[in-house]
């Protein structure tokens, strides 16, 4: 995984609650044996119309849209299966970050694994970037803050371990497997076996 | 020693590293299952890096969602009947379970199914095991006091490689449910208006247990529907008590403790109830006597109201957004909205019981004309159980289609899919916009509700059709 220290950009703001990930990628992507190119299927069902063309008025095809690496989302972002398919896609299209009150549990977890910055933010400093749309703001992941351009700078839960691999690019498999002896004497130890 | 919960006894006995401050627990992993869209990257990972994986014998693939629902019998029909990339996609599954030496249940197993399903009836999911799979709706088997949960692709890597997992302790949360359902109440009904209730985040950082008389007196499909749709409510893992219901259901099962090993796993597996004095993080009520059939009006599974209850009106520009893309009226309820589709499958509703409840209504009796009704069971067994009772003649002399087993309109993947504005009434999970088909509104309701709509070419309360 690459190290992730700093993300900083424009915000886009899709300010719905609940974006499940079907909507950030619709399943019939999902016949894919490979994480690579999903950026174009980002959102595709609210991105593209029937004949696949893009839409015009959707935020992702607007100008001001281009080089935005963060996003702030309505409450619950990620909701929904499973699919790493999610991260995948945000971050091949160039998202690095999402900025919500809320984020699925399971979604959060796929995307501390990918370098995908989950910045979780109290409600006043949410509504404050819904209403601000497209303002430079600054994720400081060594700090766990998120700095306004407004000088405010609001802190942000990430744990430790996560926090490390984010910032050293620390593959968990490799810290998984270092437990491999304690894995072998749990195997030979415990009473049952499955 | 302090008292602990169901959650509690099954995370405190797969623990191999313990959680600190700074660093998640090394969880082990039991039993692993595996579908073909998943787990592809999770492979190439491994081979880019040159492991092996630590235990085969402890993961299980199959078959399930971009998986056709028509007959297969080779690879040959498969490029037949699937577009390219979906058959593809199998192709390499078949590849890496040959290569890695894993079990896979494929087109020439009588054990293929939707992982959810395959998993119990073969026994091999049981009470105190953790269970993962790179598949949201792995709690299902959390009914039988397993601590089952999905993962994504890079953690489907990290089993193959290490047979654990990283992990925080969740929280827990008891829903208590007590009350008699009334006629035509199932438990579909109940995990509706459970997620009604504490809505699609209600869950989120938590396990739920679900307890109460009238869990208690669910059979295991029954507890499995309830089990499969924790994730709509944001959790994670839902678990239910193992009980006499459970080990009925489980003994001499293929995959099953047999004998001696049987007699010895029940001992253990009756001191994994909660403790009388076990404490929860949170805890929730609710009165199943007072249910009514339920179906969602919105986009997601918290949206959801009795069959009889006028849609709510909406209070937000997400709520608006999502009535709008339904089309359907504030303050009316979803009684008597004309519907095109009906699919009765999926890992929620897919099992013997779920199609008996259909057929039973749909016996002698038509799917309105303006209907397609598509009936998908969620294993070859489970096909077979139903085609030896003749439930397939009663769907098909309905008028419905009769299909292989598969995940099907549940996900849309395999081409089986409702059009643009396509109303579905639909026994699965999800009624996300587009689940079902691009621009294809999805109401969720039991395999009653689902029936008696496709009868009646409309929304309907089947408890009408229920003998007196």
């Amino acid at each position: 995984m690459h190290k992730v220290t700093t993300v900083q950009s424009r915000t886009i703001v899709m300010p719905q609650a609940d974006i499940d990930t079907d909507q950030i990628i619709p399943a019939r992507f999902l016949t894919t044996t490979t994480r690579k190119g999903l950026g174009k299927a980002l959102f595709a069902d609210w991105r593209y119309d029937k004949e696949g063309k893009p839409k015009p008025d959707f935020l992702l095809n607007r100008p001001e849209a281009a080089g935005c690496k963060i996003l702030v989302a309505g409450n619950n972002f990620g909701c929904g299966s499973s699919r790493e398919h999610a991260p995948w896609a945000l971050l091949d299209f160039g998202i690095h970050a999402v900025i919500s009150t809320e984020i699925a549990d399971i979604f959060r977890g796929n995307s501390l694994k990918n370098g995908l910055v989950p910045v979780i933010v109290d409600k006043a400093t949410h509504g404050w970037l819904v209403e601000n749309p497209g303002v430079e703001v600054t994720i400081d992941v060594a700090a766990c803050k998120l700095h306004l351009p407004d000088g405010r700078a609001v802190s942000f839960p990430i744990d430790g371990f996560s926090k490390y691999c984010l910032l050293n690019g620390v593959d968990q498999l490799g810290y998984l497997l270092e437990h491999a002896d304690a894995i072998t004497r749990y195997e030979h130890t415990r009473p049952w076996k499955p | 020693m302090s008292a602990k919960s169901l959650f509690q006894k099954v995370w405190d006995d797969h623990i191999v590293v313990a959680e600190t401050a700074d660093t998640p627990a090394v969880l082990y992993v039991d039993l692993h299952l595996t579908h073909e869209v998943t787990t592809p990257e999770a492979f190439s990972v491994l081979r880019s890096r040159g492991l092996r994986i630590r235990r085969p014998d402890l993961t299980l693939a199959t078959l399930d969602h971009s998986t056709p629902t028509v007959p297969v019998t080779s690879l040959k029909d498969l490029d037949v009947v699937a577009e390219p990339a979906a058959a593809a996609q199998i192709r390499v599954m078949i590849e890496n379970c040959h290569e890695y030496d894993i079990e896979l249940l494929g087109f020439d197993s009588d054990a293929r199914g939707i992982v959810h399903v395959i998993g119990p009836e073969l026994g091999i999911t049981q009470p105190g095991k953790t269970i993962v799979c790179g598949d949201s709706h792995t709690s299902t088997h959390g009914a039988f006091g397993a601590l089952a949960f999905g993962i994504g692709t890079t953690e489907v890597g990290h089993v193959l490689a290490s047979q654990c997992l990283l992990q925080r302790r969740p929280k827990t949360l008891a829903i208590d449910i007590d009350g008699k359902p009334g006629p035509g109440v199932t438990a579909k009904d109940i995990i509706l208006a459970v997620i009604a209730r504490i809505g699609v985040n209600g869950g989120t950082g938590h396990v739920i247990e679900y307890r109460g008389s009238a869990i208690r007196s669910l059979d295991m499909e029954q507890r499995m529907t309830v089990c499969n749709m924790s994730i709509e409510g944001g959790a994670r893992a839902g678990m239910i008590a193992p009980d006499d219901t459970t080990f009925q259901y489980l003994q001499n099962r293929p995959m099953a403790p047999q004998g001696e090993a049987w007699d010895a796993a029940v001992t253990r597996w009756r001191n994994l109830p909660s403790d009388a004095d076990a404490t929860f993080d949170r805890e929730v009520t609710l009165d199943a006597s007072r249910l009514t059939p339920m179906v969602t009006y919105g986009t997601n599974p918290g949206m959801a109201i009795p069959i009889g209850e006028p849609v709510p009106r909406a209070t937000d520009a997400s709520a608006r957004k999502a009535l709008d893309y339904m089309g359907v009226t504030e303050s009316k309820p979803m009684l008597g909205m004309p519907v095109n589709v009906v699919f009765i499958g999926s890992c929620t509703n897919s099992r013997l019981s779920d199609l008996r409840l259909a057929a039973n209504l749909m016996r002698g009796r038509k799917v309105a004309s303006s209907v397609r009704m598509l009936v998908v069971p969620g294993s070859e067994q489970v096909k077979r159980a139903a085609e030896q009772e003749g439930l397939h003649d009663v769907f098909r002399a309905a008028g419905a289609e009769w299909r292989e087993a598969g995940c099907s309109m549940c996900i849309g993947m395999n081409g089986d899919t409702a059009g643009r504005g396509e109303l579905c009434v639909s026994t699965s999970n999800r009624n996300f916009e587009g689940r079902q088909g691009s621009g294809a509104r999805t109401v969720l309701a039991s395999p009653l509700t689902a029936a008696a709509s496709a009868i009646a070419g409309q929304i309907a309360d089947p408890r009408l059709l229920l003998p007196q």
